[in-house]
């Protein structure tokens, strides 16, 4: 089982680096998926994380100048690890201005993702940080706990509003109360909503938007079928909310949130590259 | 000095006045002394056949108050007189600011001994120099809240920084899993669970030799000290845009780090962690500073470790993790040498104020001798000098 990465590019440090970013404003432990092909950082629905489960998608060849991956097995060409994405965080934080970054699966110790920063420096040789970071190996029968979630048979998808706007409304949310309504209609509408004893506060979204969704096992008809008004709602935890909204550092391309009325809200964000998509469980 | 502790001591001397603080733990210690050419005016007074030159102590957040704001300070004052009136008991601080305001700021004092820690920067084996911009940058990989870091040398006369984690079972990185070398292993009753990797991260910043002004190191050695104050000195020193000088010896013996100019000395002192094994051990043993130099080619082998997971066999790692054992260090001073200290707080062998895992040995602190001599005492005679027989 080895693996081995490299960065040149600047530019594809910096994405790679806020990626990161991201998933460590959502989660404190995670599992990295690697295969030939992409890279996968995945949270399961534990309880331990509050229920909300986290699938984030990348393609290698977008970010890696250079890639091996050999997996467990010939048949299982791939690799899982648990890690705290706060530590590579960190450690690609001091590293934009790097004239390579290597990162490596090791085991001097215990196994670890050894990250080396080569930096520019005056002298003759360049400087070398290396930080490693503790991964826990998971072993191949426990592959199956971490499978990409399906999409949920939803009932209405909508477009998210401007991703900054949400988020500056959520945060002043945030501090009076601890769960927030979620709900939209097939119309392009969508409220957030809070409500507690002293006070309640909507904000409304109009002209948002609903995505197309192509037609599999007939979802599309049934879709067609539905009231275009009818809302569906979902009450989440605001905290979750709020950080999935904080990690976001760029616009995406396209953000889009599915509502299974008071059962889930499935965020799916894409950039070029990337694609990441969160689960919140409603609050019963 | 605030970053170290909360009283600034004051003490004018012949050579200058001088500024210093000292933790609340005594593993810290800092002085700044400012020559007389620095001051438009210094009369330090006069001490007398039976009295000596006065010195007193000053709540540091009193006196931090006084110049609160650096940028306006600039722009709005012309003049500042610092007046000690030991009659009144009162340090007068006293600003002449533009259009004819002054601002009088009377601060309280307490008399003090004179604090001195006790070192000897020529008995320092290694010595690193380097601009303080090249430190700072190093220091930069480190997280704000590390609290120790480890400095080195490698091979290829490379200089390491490294923090240090502690561990209680007394190895570093060391993951719940398969055993290491020679424990037998009986396969769990239930699924193997994924090992938990909450161990600390290892950061390492390798600096080569000529990053630095000046490099006389003895190969092998490695001190470890806490990153906090070492960091407001290094926050001075780019400021100042003057080279920083380390001066280092075995582990256990104080770091002194000094900044030189023509009308400033400085000197931080901190205690290092003692690490009585090492001394015995030949150091390729140690895991901290022999690491060798960065190159492509490490052991990467998993293959061992995932079978050993898969099939629940015992496995069949490399080297077993170094061990850092931390001795409970010999004690600090002798019976007599207690005896001979004058200070204001009581102090034991032990480090009191610090957890009682960290074995730093507290800074040495000499009474007062002769009045009047100048500055950190680099050549005076050692009244209390360790137990442990070095010479």
């Amino acid at each position: 089982m080895r693996f081995r990465a490299k960065i040149v590019d600047l530019a594809c440090l910096s994405h790679f680096s806020r990626i990161i970013n991201t998933i460590a404003k959502l989660t404190k432990t995670c599992i990295l998926r690697l295969t030939v092909c992409k890279l996968y950082f995945i949270l399961s629905d534990k309880v331990a994380n509050g229920g909300a489960s986290l699938w984030c998608e990348l393609s290698q060849g977008n970010f890696f100048n250079e890639f091996q991956m050999e997996g467990v097995a010939a048949e299982h060409n791939e690799i899982y690890l648990e890690f705290v994405p706060e530590n590579l965080s960190r450690a690609l934080k001091t590293a934009q201005s790097a004239k390579a970054v290597k990162i490596k699966l090791t085991n001097k110790h215990c196994p670890c993702l050894r990250v080396a920063v080569e930096l520019p420096s005056l002298s003759s040789s360049s400087r070398i940080v290396t930080h490693d970071i503790p991964v826990g190996v998971i072993p191949r029968r426990m592959w199956n706990d971490f499978r990409e979630p399906s999409v949920p048979d939803f009932d209405v998808s909508i477009y998210l509003p401007v991703l900054k706007t949400m988020k500056s409304v959520v945060e002043r949310m945030k501090n009076l109360s601890n769960f927030i309504v979620i709900e939209a209609n097939l119309s392009g509408e969508m409220n957030l909503k809070i409500e507690t004893d002293l006070v309640s506060v909507t904000t409304h979204f109009k002209d948002l938007g609903n995505p197309p969704w192509a037609s599999e096992d007939g979802c599309q008809s049934s879709a067609q079928g539905r009231d275009l008004e009818s809302v569906a709602e979902a009450c989440v935890d605001i905290k979750k909310l709020q950080q999935l909204l904080a990690g976001q550092q760029v616009n995406p391309t396209k953000a889009l949130c599915n509502i299974v009325h008071k059962r889930i809200v499935h965020f799916i964000l894409l950039h070029e590259e990337v694609s990441l998509q969160y689960f919140i469980p409603a609050i019963a | 000095l605030s970053r170290i502790g909360d009283e600034l001591y004051l003490e004018p001397t012949g050579s200058g006045l001088s500024l210093r603080a000292v933790n609340s733990s005594r593993s810290a210690f800092a002085s700044f002394l400012f020559a007389p050419l620095f001051f438009q005016l210094y009369e330090p007074g006069s001490a007398g056949p039976d009295t000596e030159l006065f010195r007193c102590k000053v709540h540091m957040k009193s006196f931090l108050g006084v110049f609160r704001s650096l940028p306006s300070l600039e722009k709005s004052v012309g003049k500042c007189l610092i007046l000690l009136k030991p009659r009144a008991s009162r340090l007068v601080l006293q600003l002449h600011c533009k259009y004819g305001v002054t601002k009088t700021h009377n601060l309280a004092f307490q008399e003090c001994e004179r604090l001195q820690a006790v070192f000897d920067i020529q008995r320092c084996a290694s010595r690193l120099c380097a601009p303080a911009r090249v430190l700072a940058e190093a220091v930069v990989h480190f997280p704000l809240t590390l609290a120790e870091v480890t400095l080195g040398t490698g091979p290829g006369g490379k200089i390491s920084l490294r923090n240090y984690v502690e561990d209680e079972a007394g190895e570093s990185c060391r993951v719940r899993g398969p055993p290491h070398l020679g424990v037998p292993f009986s396969p769990p009753p239930t699924p193997f669970p994924p090992p938990e990797p909450s161990k600390t991260m290892v950061t390492e910043l390798w600096l080569a030799e000529d990053e630095f002004q000046s490099v006389t190191v003895a190969p092998g050695s490695h001190i470890t000290f806490c990153l906090k104050e070492f960091r407001g000195l290094l926050s001075f020193a780019e400021a100042s845009n003057l080279p920083l000088t380390i001066h280092f010896d075995e582990p256990g013996r104080p770091v002194i780090f000094t900044l030189d100019d023509t009308v400033l000395e400085v000197h931080l002192v901190l205690a290092t962690l003692s690490d009585a094994e090492s001394n015995s051990q030949s150091p390729s043993t140690n895991g901290v500073s022999h690491l060798p130099a960065p190159s492509d080619d490490f052991a990467d082998d998993l293959e061992s470790y995932m079978a050993a997971m898969e099939t629940s066999e015992g496995c069949s790692e490399g080297r077993p993790s170094p061990t850092f054992p931390l001795h409970i260090p010999r004690p600090a001073k002798s019976k007599h040498e207690e005896e001979e200290e004058e200070e204001e707080e009581e102090e034991d062998g032990a480090v009191p104020g610090t957890p009682p895992h960290k074995k730093f040995r507290s800074l040495f602190f000499g009474s007062v001798m002769t009045p009047g001599r100048p500055g950190p005492a680099t050549t005076q005679e050692v009244l209390a000098e360790d137990s442990d027989g070095e010479s």
